[in-house]
């Protein structure tokens, strides 16, 4: 039976509701304001887009197979701080570790990411060999992370970085900042393990049916842990990039990030409910998400009250999302 | 469970009830108390919708029979005045003279599997089971709903736990303690319920099919071989004749028969020695059934051995070379003689105890 226009009209906005509003808030921004369609804004919106991207892609594996990461915004800070304590100026009055050479800046990442790939590591086993519920074991191990960052550095906040550390985020490769560069390279790299690995097409048939993941041979528990830490790791680099932007961490770096990079994953495609979403879908959500911050920025929107928009466009969101799997009937 | 529902709706005193596939999982004494109580409820003016794909149901309890054809209403007839063959035709679309294809296939001597003392780690389910299964063979499995045959299937492919036993495949002896395991010697496994835990629903033809092989088609030992997968997918649409407009199509899209045949390609593109079908026509109509008989006879004859559990005595004894019987867990008895399949014997075994 064709579908009558009304019904195409419906299926559209349901698809690409949040989109359109988007679009819209764009373009009347843009219109009322000068300087918000300007080369710098773009640059200073794809500048924080990059960090949100790198998470979102992160997540993504998570919610793909139906699960979610509490404890991504706690790893951010985790990661921001590990950094922050390796790679400060030798002659910095608060230095962390006096007498400590700062770190070569790709080292200090790799350890962050390392140590950051552990913590997910910790809660993927707990999700896939003890069967804790994701929500659970990830809010374990956020609490966990805070915990032990807190203790790490005894919540001294970090500045005084090297200059190679917050080249990361001033300097520039062919007019694009070095960290836009980082999340294109890892939304390739996202792009890759999702569609042309075995461990990507795993993830989306356990999110698809994990009971059937298993009978048909996938190596479910394996597969979760290393969603998991992967993921971690993502934050651990979202963590670095965010301490150079800032050119300082505290502990309460990163808190509450995860929320939106749920929520960014499902605007864009991604479903709740497991096995399916896209690299772009990630890119569309943070798309959305920055556009929406930086023009209520620019219409001069309290800042406060961008929490109730970000909390609405949730609302929105991952309603049209579920809607779209269970309203077939 | 099944009786429960039936008797909910009994008791809310409607007037119009809808029977949706009910006696798919109860036993042949429990369809006789269901269809007592529908000629009950019929006498006291009660009016009824029986969904099934059985056909000897529909004959015995209908008045009326009506039939519908991909989504469309054919008609409606008076069931006496209608035979099976007429049902049939008009169910498929066209004559289907044998329901069960013809037996080619010739069995081998080879010992495939042998299955010695297997027992459940849970003490109710299956204990102490051995069996052979030989090259080329069909061996049916038997039983009441509730004899543990797919938990014995289950177990030999590590789905289950295993408190003892061992299993040999072509003679050497093999630990499978997980899917992967029963892959890697060479088992597949249909299982029953094809939504819960057999397809992706969310997911394409494509990758519903190879899910199960990607091991086989990489390049540079990790990249996927895209190509090559496509290949393997469009092959098997072919063959086994699944209607699709394309590999992109989502599996939740397909009618059951079709959905059915995915599953069999996902087994078949790993090349399995031994294929296990657990109800492998469950929920699929008449049309679709003869085609996977087909698909098994082919299999049969290519060499390959399966094992089908079924709980459809027709489908049973028109397909087994060989059955075996359970009952409460143990294996009760195998019928090797053609002439000793019938119905009474295995019903016998199957209430053993």
């Amino acid at each position: 039976m064709e579908k009558t226009t009304t019904q195409k009209v419906q299926d559209f906005l349901i698809n690409y509701g949040v989109i359109l509003i988007m679009v819209i808030l764009v373009v009347y921004t843009g219109a009322t304001q000068s300087n918000f369609l300007s080369v710098g804004n773009f640059n200073n919106i794809l500048l924080n887009m990059s960090s949100r991207l790198v998470i979102a892609l992160g997540i993504a594996g998570c919610v793909i197979t139906a699960g979610c990461d509490l404890s991504a915004g706690r790893i951010i800070g985790l990661g921001g701080c590990i950094a922050g304590t390796l790679l400060q100026k030798i002659d910095y009055s608060g230095k962390f570790y006096p007498d400590m050479q700062p770190w070569n800046v790709f080292l200090a990442l790799a350890f962050v990411m390392l140590i950051c790939a552990c913590c997910g590591a910790v809660s993927g086993f707990f999700i896939a060999y003890l069967h804790v519920p994701p929500f659970i074991a990830t809010l374990a191990m956020m609490e966990i992370v805070y915990g032990a960052n807190l203790l790490y550095t005894n919540a001294t906040p970090l500045g005084g970085y090297t200059p190679e550390y917050t080249a990361v985020s001033s300097g520039r490769f062919l007019f694009l900042n070095y960290q836009i560069w980082i999340a294109i390279i890892v939304a390739a790299i996202t792009w890759f393990i999702f569609n042309m690995t075995r461990h990507g097409k795993y993830m989306y048939a356990i999110g698809g049916n994990p009971q059937a993941a298993e009978v048909a041979g996938v190596p479910v528990k394996k597969t979760m842990v290393i969603i998991y830490a992967k993921a971690a790791a993502m934050y651990g680099l979202a963590g670095f990039m965010l301490g150079a932007r800032a050119g300082g961490a505290s502990v309460n770096l990163g808190l509450g990030y995860e929320m939106e990079a749920i929520a960014a994953c499902t605007i864009g495609g991604v479903s709740v409910t497991g096995g399916r979403g896209k690299v772009s879908s990630a890119i569309i959500g943070v798309a959305v998400f920055e556009l929406m911050k930086a023009a209520l920025q620019f219409l001069g929107v309290d800042a406060n009250a961008q929490w109730i928009a970000i909390g609405v466009i949730i609302f929105i969101a991952i309603s049209l999302d579920i809607r779209k799997y269970v309203a077939r009937k | 469970m099944q009786s429960v529902e039936i008797a909910k709706a009994v008791s809310q005193e409607a007037k119009v009830v809808i029977l949706d596939e009910p006696t798919s999982s109860l036993s042949d004494n429990e369809v006789e108390t269901l269809f007592r109580i529908m000629n009950d409820l019929r006498d006291k003016g009660v009016a009824m919708i029986y969904i099934s794909h059985k056909m000897d149901e529909i004959k015995r309890i209908a008045d009326d029979i009506t039939i519908m054809r991909d989504g469309t209403y054919v008609g409606t007839w008076p069931a006496e005045e209608i035979s099976m063959d007429e049902i049939i035709t008009k169910m498929v679309g066209r004559e289907l003279t044998n329901v069960y294809p013809e037996k080619k296939h010739k069995i081998d001597d080879e010992v495939v599997l042998e299955v010695k003392g297997v027992s459940s780690i849970h003490e109710r389910s299956f204990q102490d089971v051995s069996f052979k299964l030989r090259k080329g063979e069909i061996l049916g499995f038997g039983g009441l709903v509730g004899a543990q045959r797919t938990e014995l299937l289950e177990g030999i492919f590590g789905i289950r736990g295993k408190s003892a036993g061992e299993v040999y495949v072509k003679g050497k002896k093999v630990n499978i303690e997980h899917p992967i395991d029963a892959m890697n010697a060479g088992i597949g496994l249909i299982t029953e319920d094809r939504r819960g835990n057999g397809i992706f629903g969310c997911l394409s033809i494509k990758d519903n099919v190879g899910i199960s092989v990607y091991n086989k088609y990489l390049k540079a030992g990790f990249v996927l071989d895209h190509p090559s997968i496509n290949k393997v997918v469009d092959e098997s649409i072919d063959k086994l004749r699944i209607k699709t407009p394309s590999s992109k199509e989502l599996i939740q899209n397909l009618s059951g028969g079709n959905q059915q045949k995915v599953i069999v390609s996902r087994w078949l593109a790993n090349d399995p020695d031994i294929l296990i079908m657990d109800e492998p026509t469950r929920g699929i109509d008449v049309g679709a059934k003869h085609e996977i008989y087909e698909i098994m006879e082919d299999l049969a004859e290519q060499g390959k051995a399966i094992i089908m559990i079924s709980s459809e005595m027709a489908e049973l004894l028109g397909m087994s070379d060989r059955i075996c019987v359970m009952c409460n867990g143990k294996l009760t008895g195998e019928i090797d003689d053609p002439k000793q399949m019938t119905q009474e014997n295995v019903m016998q075994l199957a209430t053993q105890f």
